[in-house]
């Protein structure tokens, strides 16, 4: 082949670059939309409760991703300070994922259960109250506000959609669950599920 | 433990992976070879072929790659292929040094085990007591503390608002050894139930008798018709004498700390809100998190906190 005839169609170009690339992705991620692992959740995973999603929904809403991931990798160093490194199992009814990748403060991947309710509040209202040297910014406004849960079966019904098994049960209850929760404790009941489902793996 | 990837790839995505590695690599091959030129002899007239390209009377040479450089391509070729026949590369194949990011992190893990077990598991032996005045031990022990409990509890140990000081000597569960352990090891759940029931009335009584059991300014003929309803309702876990029960963690209302006086707000205000609303102190517990031995550590350097004043 002339390389003559490639450098001149720009189309052309354009397609095998394609075509060049895509065998990356072809060969790393293709395979796992089949196997198991990435596929099936793992024993006891759950899918998130009203409260939890709604909650999950003002962690994206208020950037934590930018500053914590969630992604416990295979290193001791890591896995002596937050637990058990992620598996892909745990991560199946995760639409879209918030791994992140940068670490201004700490891995939030197994959080849950670490501290108290009360801890995640007074943190969240002023972080400096209880970690003076903290530089997180504070979250006030969570106090104030209020979840209507309009708009929560509607999230529940496009996650059962994309293959998380919310039963019409779940859907039915799930604006009676939210309605007039303040936005803290729909985050704070997010935060204490985080990383629970594979317990005293440290 | 559960691995990353439990099961091995089908045979059919296994080849998959296989014929497209190798596929890529073989085309890279063939397009290096197949576009590579290697004449430079100058023809009968001694002029060396350009590529036509002309800019201003600039004419571009279409010289071979340079010899080295063409070389640096066949390397990358010979590295790939070296990579996929010593690490996991090709579908199942699990490469010639049986290599895997699992492996690796149970070795890094075994050596740490290794090193700091014995360690451990001498201090373990140790009775807190005696533990606590081992500088070296605390030492570690610092560490461990400030890793997971100065979150709570403050870097210098001396708690805040809902967290409790840990420096003085008010023990909500006990300040013994075994207390501290048991504290740690299984967390603990003090609550304090909602009274609002009881109504305003009741509880502003209540309030003013809170604050004569520690001697506080307080309304003396309130507190008076407050002590009937808390020998009734409040002395079953704070004691008939307002002492505290460190069994229940129901605190000392006689002493000068209240663990849930919020900055700038006074005692009053502050007994009213939880007789109002209720408290809920939560500890979780330690050992799924650090383990045993390390709780013994912990357990030591909280207890050594009475001997620095």
């Amino acid at each position: 082949m002339k390389h003559e005839i490639v450098e001149k169609n720009v189309g052309l170009l354009a397609v095998l670059i394609l075509v060049a690339i895509s065998f990356g992705g072809l060969a790393e991620v293709v395979p796992l939309f089949f196997q198991k692992d990435t596929t099936e959740p793992v024993e006891g995973l759950r899918p998130l409760s009203a409260l939890e999603l709604e909650g999950r929904d003002i962690y994206r809403r208020e950037g934590c991703v930018g500053c914590h991931s969630q992604m416990v990798r295979p290193f001791r160093a890591e896995t002596e300070r937050y637990g058990h490194y992620n598996v892909a199992g745990e991560e199946v009814y995760e639409h879209n994922f918030l791994w992140g990748s940068k670490r201004t403060g700490p891995d939030l991947a197994r959080v849950g259960g670490r501290y108290s309710d009360d801890w995640h509040r007074a943190h969240m209202y002023n972080p400096r109250d209880v970690v003076p040297e903290s530089i997180m910014p504070a979250y006030p406004w969570l106090f104030e506000r209020t979840l209507d849960g309009d708009a929560t079966p509607r999230k529940m019904r496009t996650l059962r959609q994309l293959g998380v098994p919310y039963t019409d049960e779940d859907i039915a209850n799930a604006t009676a669950e939210v309605r007039g929760q303040q936005e803290i404790t729909a985050l704070v009941a997010y935060l204490q599920q985080l990383g629970t489902v594979l317990e005293g793996t440290r | 433990m559960n691995n990353l990837w439990g099961d091995s790839l089908s045979s059919f995505w296994s080849a998959w992976i296989i014929v497209i590695t190798l596929g890529t690599i073989a085309l890279s091959v063939w397009i290096l070879l197949s576009n590579r030129r290697t004449d430079k002899v100058p023809d009968a007239d001694g002029n060396v072929e350009t590529t036509g390209h002309a800019a201003d009377g600039i004419e571009e040479y279409d010289n071979p790659l340079p010899k080295w450089w063409f070389q640096l391509f066949i390397l990358t070729v010979v590295f790939a292929l070296g990579y996929l026949v010593f690490y996991p590369g090709l579908g199942n194949y699990a490469g010639v040094l049986g290599w895997s990011q699992e492996s690796q992190w149970e070795e890094e893990v075994a050596e740490a085990q290794q090193r700091f077990t014995p360690i451990f598991a001498q201090y373990q032996e140790v009775p807190i007591p005696e533990l606590a005045r081992d500088p070296e031990a605390m030492q570690v022990a610092e560490r461990i503390y400030q890793n997971n409990c100065a979150v709570c509890h403050g870097s210098n140990a001396q708690g805040g608002y809902g967290f409790p000081n840990l420096t003085n000597d008010d023990w909500l569960y006990g300040g013994e050894p075994e207390n501290i352990l048991t504290t740690l090891n299984r967390g603990r759940n003090g609550l304090m139930p909602s009274w609002q029931q009881l109504g305003e009335n009741n509880i502003e009584n209540l309030t003013q008798y809170v604050l004569s059991l520690s001697s506080l300014e307080h309304d003396a003929e309130r507190a008076a018709s407050g002590e009937s309803t808390y020998l009734a309702v409040c002395a079953a876990c704070h004691g008939p004498s307002g002492t505290g029960n460190i069994a229940l963690g129901a605190p000392n209302l006689t002493n000068d700390i209240w663990l849930y006086q919020a900055p700038g707000q006074s005692v009053a205000d502050s007994v009213r809100q939880t007789l109002r609303n209720g408290r809920n102190g939560h500890m979780p517990a330690q050992a799924a998190y650090i383990g045993e031995e390390r709780v013994h550590l912990v357990a030591a350097y909280v207890y050594s906190l009475r001997f620095n004043d």
